[in-house]
Parts: C-alpha cells; sequence; structure tokens
C-alpha cells in the first residue's frame, strides 16, 4: 500500500532510539524516481531560535529543540545526502546566538545547505551569517533535480535602510511576527533576476525544489506569512514541470498548490504558531487545501514542533511530519487530484477535535 | 419668602439628585473610559510583547502573536493538565513560571490585570464559552 513502508520503519526506527536516548526534530527528505539509483533523501531543521539572554545563558527550551533535532538527524537511516537549516537559526541575529547555533549544527553529519531566515538577517544584513554558512542564495543540482535556495525575506530598502536609528532597533521591530512597525518580506529585483538566469539554463523538465524562509505565497500580511513578489516568483517558476517549494517561518503543517508548484511548511524546532484564522481582529487567507497540525499542548514542551520525513516521487514530496505528543501526520502529492493531501485526514468526515482551532 | 426658599431648596435637591444620577453619563464621560480602557489594554500590550516580565528574554508575543491561540472566552475551564477549574489568569501565570522562566503576578496585581485586557482587546467580539477546550 505504501511503497516507503520499508524506508519509513527504518526511519521511524532510528527516530524511537534517538527518542529513547532523550533527543529528537527535524525533517528528511527523500526523493524516490524510477531508477532506484537517483533515490536520495535530506534532513530538513528550520526555526530553531536561539536566543541569548546574558553572558553564556541562552532559553533552555530552544536549545533543546535543535540539539534533539540535530541529534536525531545523526541517527537517520538511511543517511540522508545532506541536511538543509530553513533559517531563523537565532532569535536576534546577535553573533553569539548564531555561533551557538553554528556549534549545535556543526554536530551534523555530512553536508549543511542554509537558507536566510529574518532573525539571522535584520542586524547586520547577514553578514556575519555569511560569514559561518556562505551566499544568501544560491542553487545546486543533485541526482537529477535542480535545488534552489532563495532569501526571501527582504524588504523595501527604505525600511532597512533609513527608517530606523540602529542596527539593533530595525531587528527588534523585525523580530515581532505582529508588530505593526514590520515589512512585507520579498526576494526582489535582484534575486529575481538572478533566478531567472539561473533557470533559464535548467530543462523544463528537471525537478525543481525551491527552499526559501518565507511561503513564496500570500496566506496572512499581518504576520508575514507572505512575500510581496510571491506572483512574480512563481511566474518564473510557472515553465516547470514539477515544482515543490519548502518553507519555514510558519511553525505549523501548512500545505498549497498554486498551478504547477506544490508548497509545503516544515515544523519549527523552537516553538509553534497559531493558525492565522485564529486570530479574531484580522482578514487572511490560508490555502483551504490544509487540514491544520493539532492544537499545541503547551504543557508539553516540545508539542507542535517536530520533523518531516520528505520522499519526492516522480518529482513530487510526500512529507511525513513526526510529532511530538502526537500522531504522526503524512502530506503527500495525490495525482488523482493533482494537490498534496494528508493521507489519513483529508477527507472532512476523518478529522478529529484537536485539529480544530479557536 | 420660606415658601420660595423651600421650593429653591427642592430644586437644588432635585438638580443635586440628577447630577448623581447613575444613567447619566455624557460623550465625554464615555472618551474618557474609552481612554482609560486602551491605556490599560496598551500597556497590556507592552508587557505581552516585552522581554523584561520573565527572566529569560522570551516574550508572550513569540508564541502568541496578536495574543491568538489564548481562547480567554473559554475560561474559567477545567484545564486538563492541572485537574480543575481554573481562570485566564491562572494561566497566565502558568506561561509567566515555565516558558518565561519568571514569577507568578498577584491575581489583583495591575500588570496582570493589564495582560489580561489586551488578550481579551485582541479576542473582542467572539462568543463567550466558557468550559470549552
Amino acid at each position: 500500500m505504501n511503497p516507503f513502508q520499508p524506508n519509513r520503519r527504518d526511519f521511524l526506527r532510528s527516530a524511537a532510539a534517538a527518542a529513547a536516548a532523550g533527543i529528537a526534530p527535524m525533517s528528511l527528505v527523500k526523493l524516490a524516481f524510477a531508477d532506484p539509483a537517483l533515490d536520495f533523501s535530506f534532513g530538513y531543521i528550520s526555526d530553531a531560535h536561539i536566543q541569548h539572554i546574558s553572558g553564556t545563558k541562552f532559553v533552555r527550551n530552544w536549545d533543546r529543540g535543535l540539539i534533539r533535532a540535530v541529534a536525531e538527524t545523526n541517527m537517520l537511516t538511511p543517511k540522508p545526502d545532506f541536511v538543509v537549516f530553513g533559517g531563523d537559526l537565532g532569535q536576534l541575529g546577535m553573533k553569539q546566538e548564531l555561533d551557538h547555533g553554528a556549534e549545535m549544527l556543526s554536530k551534523l553529519r555530512g553536508k549543511l545547505y542554509c537558507v536566510m531566515g529574518e532573525h539571522d538577517y535584520y542586524l547586520d544584513l547577514g553578514e556575519y551569517w555569511s560569514k559561518l554558512f556562505g551566499p544568501h542564495y544560491y542553487s545546486f543540482d543533485h541526482k537529477g533535480v535542480h535545488f534552489v535556495v532563495l532569501n526571501s525575506i527582504l524588504t523595501f530598502d527604505d525600511w532597512t535602510f533609513n527608517r530606523w536609528p540602529s542596527a539593533e532597533q530595525r531587528m527588534l521591530e523585525m523580530a515581532g511576527l505582529d508588530n505593526p512597525n514590520g515589512s512585507p518580506f520579498m526576494v526582489g529585483d535582484k534575486q529575481r533576476a538572478w533566478l531567472k538566469a539561473d533557470l533559464d539554463k535548467i530543462d523544463k523538465s528537471t525537478p525543481l525544489v525551491v527552499f526559501s524562509h518565507s511561503p513564496l505565497q500570500k496566506l496572512y500580511k499581518g504576520w508575514n506569512f507572505w512575500t510581496d513578489d510571491a506572483d512574480e516568483v512563481q511566474a518564473l517558476l510557472a515553465p516547470f514541470a514539477k515544482v515543490n517549494v519548502i518553507y519555514g517561518h510558519v511553525h505549523q503543517i501548512q500545505y498549497n498548490q498554486i498551478g504547477n508548484i506544490s508548497f509545503n511548511a516544515v515544523m519549527a524546532t523552537a516553538w509553534p504558531w497559531p493558525y492565522p484564522n485564529t486570530y479574531a481582529q484580522a482578514e487572511h487567507t490560508m490555502p483551504v487545501l490544509t487540514v491544520p497540525m493539532n492544537r499545541a499542548d503547551p504543557f508539553f514542551e516540545r508539542d507542535a514542533t517536530g520533523w518531516q520525513f520528505i520522499d519526492v516521487q516522480t518529482g513530487r514530496v510526500k512529507l511525513e511530519y513526526n510529532l511530538y505528543n502526537n500522531t504522526n501526520r503524512t502530506v503527500a502529492w495525490n495525482p488523482a487530484s493533482g494537490k498534496p493531501e494528508d493521507r489519513a485526514f483529508q477527507d472532512p468526515a476523518k478529522r478529529i477535535p484537536p485539529q480544530v482551532h479557536y | 419668602m420660606n415658601k420660595k426658599i423651600a421650593a429653591l431648596a427642592v430644586a437644588a435637591a432635585v438638580a443635586f439628585v440628577v447630577s448623581l444620577g447613575a444613567d447619566e453619563f455624557t460623550k465625554k464621560d464615555q472618551e474618557r473610559w474609552e481612554k482609560e480602557y486602551q491605556s490599560v489594554v496598551q500597556k497590556g500590550r507592552g508587557l505581552f510583547t516585552s522581554g523584561a516580565l520573565g527572566t529569560n528574554g522570551v516574550a508572550c508575543a513569540q508564541c502568541h502573536p496578536n495574543a491568538a491561540n489564548t481562547h480567554p472566552e473559554t475560561y474559567p475551564k477545567f484545564q486538563k493538565q492541572l485537574g480543575r477549574v481554573i481562570a485566564l489568569r491562572e494561566m497566565i501565570n502558568w506561561c509567566l513560571q515555565q516558558p518565561l522562566e519568571g514569577k507568578p503576578l498577584a491575581l489583583d496585581a495591575p500588570d496582570m490585570i493589564a495582560l489580561e485586557a489586551y488578550i481579551l482587546h485582541e479576542r473582542r467580539g467572539v462568543k463567550l464559552e466558557p468550559g470549552k477546550h
């Protein structure tokens, strides 16, 4: 019934071992093709928000999330080809936070690819992050798939360069999710020109996987579940037959289908966020396709954080969400409907009370 | 003369009573009350978004943007994890002590009233559903 059951079982066995050892949130991405020699997997960890208190003290809760994710990723069987960190390594972009986070990530075995988050960027515009992790945006090819990593958390130059008296204040203003002084995220003209040039060289039948921090779709502007030039970016991705966008930032399960593009969000290791439709005072749009994750139980510190095991079969992703203190979820491309769907809960009759958020 | 004084006294007494009338208030009064309320709501938002409320720099708003997912309209309710019916303020104190690693507030502390005012203000218009999980 499930062609990936053996892999999943192996994986979950190691996850269970990791959990037993007192460790475990990240994402494993597996790409499966007709030729098994081309199958591969990668891990995905995101939104650690390592937060400096003072001296050598950091917020314990967020530290534990990342430590657990890294330890569990290292126990994966089969071993992932590489690991992605999806952005917001630090909370306020401080060297102490990025260093402390980098130290934890350095325990990962194998190649690490990093995505820029707004919490990494707005103190020094990504300068220190770049020293640790490299360019802000780039692409690479791996076993027949073209990967693009975007820095999608840029905003208007006037906001970035002219509005704030200090870099620290700029960072603080962007760090508050619901702060009305914030500014919408965007990829920007320069990077879109780079993206166009990058994609011009790629055959349109090549499966495309795009990593961004913000959603590359417009969900709820008030919390920047939003990328202002998402339509323009989507237009650049449109000529490709199979496109998968995997994003962080939202700290929750989301999935959507726009044209040929499948969107999937990954879990945070730090803390979960409410769905925007639970904020009583705002207009918002959420993908109707998304069956929400269970409401978080705050009494379980790691509840509603987690990791995903992702297959890409014939160029489309399947995410296995491993959720602490909760039933695991599988969101997979359904060739019949042409959309990502939850394997257990997509049918409205199958949904359960904890998925109701208010 | 006496009659005149008596009449004046009655008139004055009526006027006095009227000025104390419970149902008598002006737009100016309403504006003042709204202003007083909003000042406490704003103080509450300040506390809710502040890293200084606890000891570890974590702010309420980090997990609860716009105080979402606090569902104040469901309190008092049976908080299954504590095994008893509690008020919203007790849950606020739970958060202050756990994720914020701070000290609880007195249940009638001005800061507590301000936090509650902000949480409820962000939830205005939602129907009351005490006891709902």
